[in-house]
């Protein structure tokens, strides 16, 4: 995550509280989403930008786990061809997975 | 699960760029207090 993008994070997060804040992903791939939700829950995890050692344990999904969510035309429009083309499957269960280890807020 | 929060969207030039989920974000009564479309290659 771009180390400018971490300093913003931090920075919003001690002006709204963590508990207010919810982190949107829009990743292309499994990896990349991880390490994302990663930084933005458990810290950076290659120890370069603001976040390193932070563990802010923000809420973070990726756009395709919400489709349920949001307006599904709005959705379709915005969304439907990458979700034709990227592995959604596996983007999920990442982001998920990094949720369910190191996110603090359980709802 | 997005009513009321204060919402940071990272897109991916690649993938979902920050103005299209933006735009999804806004139909559920969420506030955008950040965007940014990343490029993560």
């Amino acid at each position: 995550m771009d180390l400018e993008n971490q300093k913003r994070v931090l920075d919003l997060s001690e002006k709204y509280g963590k508990e207010n804040i919810a982190v949107i992903l829009g990743t292309s791939e499994a990896e990349s989403a991880g390490l994302t939700a990663e930084t933005v829950t458990a810290g950076d995890p290659t120890y370069a930008g603001p976040l390193a050692g932070v563990s802010l344990g923000l809420r973070v999904y990726h756009m395709f786990e919400l489709k349920d969510q949001v307006d599904a035309n709005v959705y379709d429009e915005q969304c439907g061809m990458m979700e034709m083309v990227l592995d959604v499957d596996a983007i999920n269960n990442e982001v998920k997975s990094i949720r369910d280890q190191y996110c603090q807020f359980k709802d | 699960m997005l009513k009321d929060k204060k919402v940071i969207i990272i897109g991916d030039r690649d993938g979902i760029p920050a103005p299209a989920i933006e735009e999804c974000v806004k139909t559920v009564g969420a506030e955008v207090v950040f965007a940014a479309t990343e490029c993560f290659v």
